[in-house]
């Protein structure tokens, strides 16, 4: 399943709370597109998913928005 | 086999919870991490705000510690819990507008919430008795323990060995001789540990992870309590707080000045909520204004803000003002000179 998160005007590290915490109620395989205006998001979602064994499929970036794309992982 | 004891450790980001956690997997204890956002940490957001701080790699330590340590990290959102921590500190404040042992005692509350919720056996944290003023010193070691209601579930593993036994050393969950007994506002002992575990690059051991313990910071922290007289305060009011020229030139206004690109950009998502004002002549900063002004405290704030444009040494400088509602109004101002701004305005 694919979800979406709007974390947009959130600093860091509201948006990693943000993910943490709605990913906490996906299962494995999962998608959640994470929506953001923090550039300090592109270091520290990967960082976040690598530390708690999710995976970054894609970050893209246009007008200021960044998507990050996160699969949920065993956890 | 034995059971493989969990514990829960409070990680900042700094050096010493990051070489607490080593401590206790070296000793073969499952950790995973816990980090609490009070909405005044100093991480990555705040850098990336001044253009002159991008230039320094950005991460968040926490994180980077977690990654290091090859933990998991929970990051917990405890802004609206933690304003009746600031507000009402028992403890009083430090140097600053730092409630320390109060923050300190709420966290290890918090810690050990998470670990009765989440099947942990103790807490760990970086402490070290005597390392800070206020809130690491002999007599504060038991009120954390006490107040938080940890009490023997409580490990400082770098000063353990002069503290009373806790109940995974009585237990033998972990080894007490291989427990360290650090003490006072020395780095030493911890550089030399880091390097045994071969931690290069973490962040800057001494503190500087708070605005609360920052002089300037916690200066207009008490001028927005004062000029509002409560001490409420939004996440608004604490991260503009962290950004610009702060100039209160009477009760009614203050203004927020940016001092470069960086800020204008930052400050420039606030301008659905306060009344803002730039040079339309020439090129200059954008300035938020705060408070109830008059007529004439208007025509002064335009003054201020010409005096900090590119307009300031000529004889006149046109300036908008916008409010909220969308109305705007054009002032044409002299620049004030740099000797008008008095020192008693800026906050
Ligand atoms: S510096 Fe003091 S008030 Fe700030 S987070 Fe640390 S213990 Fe809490």
């Amino acid at each position: 399943m694919k979800y979406e998160l709007d974390a947009r005007r959130l600093f860091c590290p509201m948006p990693v709370i943000r993910t943490q915490d709605r990913v906490a109620s996906l299962t494995e395989g999962d998608l959640l597109e994470v929506t953001c205006t923090d550039p300090g998001v592109k270091n520290d979602i990967p960082a976040w998913c690598r530390i708690n064994g999710h995976e970054v499929v894609s970050i893209e970036e246009s007008r200021g928005e960044i998507v990050v794309t996160v699969k949920v992982g065993k956890g | 086999m034995t059971q493989q004891r969990k514990a829960v450790a409070l990680i900042s980001g700094g050096l010493d919870s990051l070489l607490a956690a080593k401590v206790m997997l070296e000793q073969g204890i499952h950790v995973e991490g816990i980090n609490f956002y009070t909405g005044f940490c100093v991480e990555g957001h705040t850098h990336a705000i001044r253009k002159k701080d991008k230039a320094k790699p950005k991460r968040n330590n926490a994180l980077w510690s977690a990654e290091r340590l090859g933990i998991k990290l929970h990051i917990i959102d405890i802004v609206e819990e933690y304003k009746d921590v600031l507000i009402n500190p028992k403890h009083g404040y430090g140097a600053n507008m730092n409630p320390c042992l109060d923050c300190k005692v709420f966290m290890v509350k918090k810690a050990l919430q998470w670990a009765e919720e989440n099947d942990f056996d103790f807490i760990i944290t970086g402490e070290v008795v005597g390392q800070r003023p206020m809130s690491q010193r002999a007599e504060t070691m038991p009120i954390v323990a006490n107040e938080s209601g940890a009490e023997d579930r409580l490990l400082r593993p770098l000063c353990a060995q002069n503290l009373p036994l806790t109940l995974p050393e009585r237990e033998g969950w972990v080894d007490r001789d291989k427990l360290y007994d650090f003490s006072g506002r020395g780095r030493k002992p911890q550089m030399a540990l880091a390097a045994e575990f071969g931690f290069e690059d973490y962040a800057s051991p001494a503190g500087g992870c708070c605005f609360l313990t920052d002089e300037s910071y916690s200066k207009k922290l008490v001028d927005l309590w004062e000029s509002r007289g409560n001490r409420e305060y939004e996440m608004d009011d604490i991260m503009l707080l962290k950004v610009g020229r702060h100039i209160r030139p009477n009760e009614r206004m203050k203004l927020i000045v940016s001092r470069e690109e960086g800020e204008n950009n930052f400050m420039n998502g606030y301008k659905k909520i306060y009344t803002h004002l730039f040079a339309s002549s020439h090129p200059g900063p954008l300035a938020l204004l705060d408070g109830d002004p008059t007529e004439e405290d208007l025509q002064l704030a335009a003054q201020i803000v010409a005096r900090y444009g590119k307009g300031r040494t000529a004889d006149e400088v046109t300036v908008e003002a916008h409010t909220i509602d969308g109305e705007v109004q054009e002032l044409k101002v002299a620049p004030l000179n740099p000797h008008e701004i008095l020192e008693s305005w800026m906050v």
